[in-house]
């Protein structure tokens, strides 16, 4: 299966095969599934150079993933998802990377959908791609109230992007040199893929979704429990409403 | 009740303050998960300072004679709240600062040696 997906991320497409193209995976405490999530980057596409990102974990995360082969960045502290992810395209950017994805290191991310993320950015006809989880039905579990909320910041970011955005929450994303340098210079603290996604828009960078089964996080937690769920909601429909107001200025080509 | 006075002058410093909080988050001078303390502060203010009813409700509850006197009252403790806030913020933001500081030196040390063992 992995080598059938293999084939056609680089076999129908050749510019791929000379694009320089890097996973970014953030991880917290993931040392029991990040080096599966690596072998299996590694099946779908060996020529992604991998780096990981080990937002202050207390496992050996980082040890774990050093053995492995990849680019291993220490963050000294936890930072939040949001500043380990920008530290990984900082990494992206500043080594010359075109194409970046987003993996999570907890393995809810399937990188066998790699190839349907990539596929638009190589065709050109997107900056950003998410894998959403909403138009596949199946893969993907949720407390009742933050499946609300997920709704109603997909119905205002729809909004506010003038597109129809299912799944704004999802961190299951692959950007282009574009959007490299708008993440490494400007990515939201924390919760940031709402706000990420409408400030890629600001920027006058086009996002398009495509569906993915996610599968169900074998260890750790989702960073939102039931408790945190309105400071989110306030905080991220705050960050929404000031966006509307400010003014951005990001410079996307290269110096 | 409040004197129509009172109300009035702590409406417009309720509307005053929240504007200048959301101007400094606009800014980027002010992060929302700082922010969020003080617009509640505001919003508590501002809503007291319109609903007359309430706050001699409240000032009634807690036996307070004069209801501007509770506004006051209120208002002191979100301020002790966002202090405490503060407090913890900075605790977390020096247990940082000394992880990095310490960081760096394992790490100019590192450099120091490797650049000594390399020949000139």
């Amino acid at each position: 299966m992995a080598e059938a997906v293999q084939q056609v991320v680089t076999r129908g497409e050749p510019a791929l095969a000379r694009c320089r193209r890097i996973a970014i995976v953030p991880a917290f405490n993931e040392e029991r599934t990040i080096v599966r999530v690596i072998d299996e980057i590694r099946a779908v596409d060996p020529g992604f150079e991998i780096v990981v990102v080990d937002d202050g974990s207390s496992d050996r995360t980082a040890l774990v993933a050093e053995r492995a082969g990849v680019h291993v960045l220490r963050l000294p502290f936890n930072l939040g998802i949001g500043g380990a992810v920008q530290t990984g395209y900082q990494y992206a950017r500043d080594n010359g990377f075109e194409l970046a994805v987003q993996v999570d290191g907890d393995g809810q991310h399937d990188p066998r959908e790699i190839a349907a993320l990539v596929e638009p950015i190589m065709a050109g006809t997107a900056d950003m791609v998410v894998g959403t989880r909403f138009a596949t039905g199946g893969g993907y579990r949720g407390t009742h109230l933050r499946r609300v909320g997920i709704h109603v910041f997909a119905g205002l970011v729809s909004l506010m992007v003038r597109q129809r955005v299912t799944d704004t929450t999802s961190g299951f994303r692959a950007v282009n040199r574009k959007g490299i340098r708008l993440f490494a210079a400007e990515y939201p603290s924390d919760y940031p893929e709402v706000e990420a996604t409408v400030v890629l828009s600001r920027h006058g960078l086009q996002m398009v979704e495509v569906p993915v089964v996610m599968r169900i996080r074998e260890t750790g937690s989702s960073s939102i429990t039931a408790l945190r769920s309105v400071y989110y909601m306030v905080k991220v429909l705050l960050a929404l409403f000031i966006g509307l107001f400010r003014r951005y200025s990001t410079e996307l080509e290269e110096p | 009740m409040t004197p129509f006075r009172v109300s009035i002058a702590a409406g417009v410093a309720a509307v005053i303050l929240l504007l200048v909080i959301l101007e400094l988050i606009r800014s980027r001078r002010l992060q929302e998960r700082y922010a969020l303390l003080w617009l509640l502060t505001g919003i508590v203010i501002l809503v007291l300072s319109a609903w007359r009813g309430a706050l001699s409700g409240l000032a009634d509850l807690v036996g307070i004679a004069y209801p501007p006197s509770a506004l006051f009252v209120l208002a002191s403790l979100f301020v002790l709240l966002v202090l405490l806030h503060y407090s913890t913020v900075i605790s977390k933001l020096s247990d940082q600062n000394r992880v990095l500081a310490q960081r760096l030196a394992m790490l100019e040390h590192r450099l120091r040696q490797q650049e000594s063992e390399e020949p000139v």
